[in-house]
């Protein structure tokens, strides 16, 4: 049990890392690109801009957060 | 033609890059510990981490060459969204000065430390510490160059390629840690772990758009107006980062 708790750790700090909401951000852009795309929106742009925002908004509460570690 | 060109140089020197910047800090725990307990038992370690690595290249690799090329790119393309988006993260936190720079020198000085007082316990004739230490060290950094590796090669059909550029700073970090005998502290590190987050995180935006279905203005052209927004993205993120710390502490020394 502890080896299984410690490989799914790894692969989560791995994946994820320390915000999970960018992760669940991205898996939602890309949710939302492939639906807008089979619906004849050609949505190239989203992805781009989705990053724009999950990027700031990390860095926004890491800087806000005491403590971030350093990698 | 040219267009490939592009894409084929960037996933070159996105494999080189990762596997450099690993590498170094690899060499760095392997020289901690080789320089207090002897080289056998932590050369050994470093070849077996190496023939698993190499073996799980051999076998993943050919695996996802069966996967549809949409659904590989899609897959990929948001592994690394996420993968590269941390690198990026941490390089921006790090070039803003929100968090400390990672010093070679000091993590060598840290490693030898740790070696010399850990205690002496032989297994199958090694030195187990020595052995294991070396073995985890190449074994996890080796990880994220295989996972670049793969995820890089596969989702372009040039698996071969990228191996080769990741095996080409190996061998460049291997000689240059035999000439220096000392921790590579003098490799922009921070610096080359932020070309590689805008990478990481430039193909995995391309490819998983692609595999989601979206075709880029300009085909793989604009592979590189993504990694133009990327890059201009993260310096204003770095320039406002850095102004809000410095008003941060010069408030702080008013008080």
């Amino acid at each position: 049990m502890k080896y299984l708790r410690s490989f799914a750790r790894f692969w989560w700090d791995f994946i994820v890392g320390d915000d999970w909401r960018v992760a669940a951000g991205l898996a939602l852009a890309l949710g939302l690109t492939s639906l807008l795309t089979h619906n004849g929106v050609n949505a190239w742009w989203l992805l781009p801009l989705a990053i724009a925002f999950l990027l700031a908004g990390s860095l926004w509460r890491a800087t806000r957060a005491p403590g971030e570690r350093a990698g | 033609m040219e267009d490939v060109s592009t894409s084929t140089v960037l996933l070159i020197l996105g494999a080189f890059l990762a596997s450099a910047v690993e590498m170094v800090e690899a060499l760095t725990i392997v020289l901690g510990v080789g320089v207090v307990r002897g080289w056998r038992s932590p050369l050994i370690g470093v070849g077996a981490a190496t023939i698993a690595l190499a073996a799980l290249v051999a076998a993943l690799g050919p695996a996802l060459s069966v996967v549809p090329i949409g659904t590989l790119r899609l897959v990929v393309g948001a592994l690394l969204l996420a993968f590269g988006l941390q690198w990026l993260r941490k390089a921006i936190l790090r070039s803003s000065g929100h968090t400390a720079l990672h010093d070679e020198d000091e993590a060598f000085r840290r490693h030898r430390e740790q070696a010399a007082t850990a205690t002496s316990e032989r297994k199958a004739g090694l030195d187990w510490y020595a052995f294991t230490v070396a073995f985890k060290g190449v074994l996890l950094e080796g990880l994220e160059v295989v996972f670049i590796v793969i995820s890089f090669g596969s989702a372009q059909g040039r698996l071969g390629l990228a191996a080769a550029g990741a095996a080409a700073a190996v061998v460049l970090v291997t000689l240059a840690g035999v000439l220096v005998r000392g921790p590579l502290e003098r490799v922009p590190e921070n610096t080359i772990k932020f070309a590689v987050g805008l990478l990481l995180t430039s193909f995995g935006c391309f490819w998983g758009a692609e595999g989601a279905g979206a075709s880029w203005p300009g085909d793989e052209l604009s592979l590189l107006g993504v990694i133009g927004f990327l890059g201009l993205l993260s310096f204003v993120l770095v320039r406002v980062l850095r102004r809000q710390r410095l008003g941060v502490l010069a408030s702080g020394a008013k008080a």
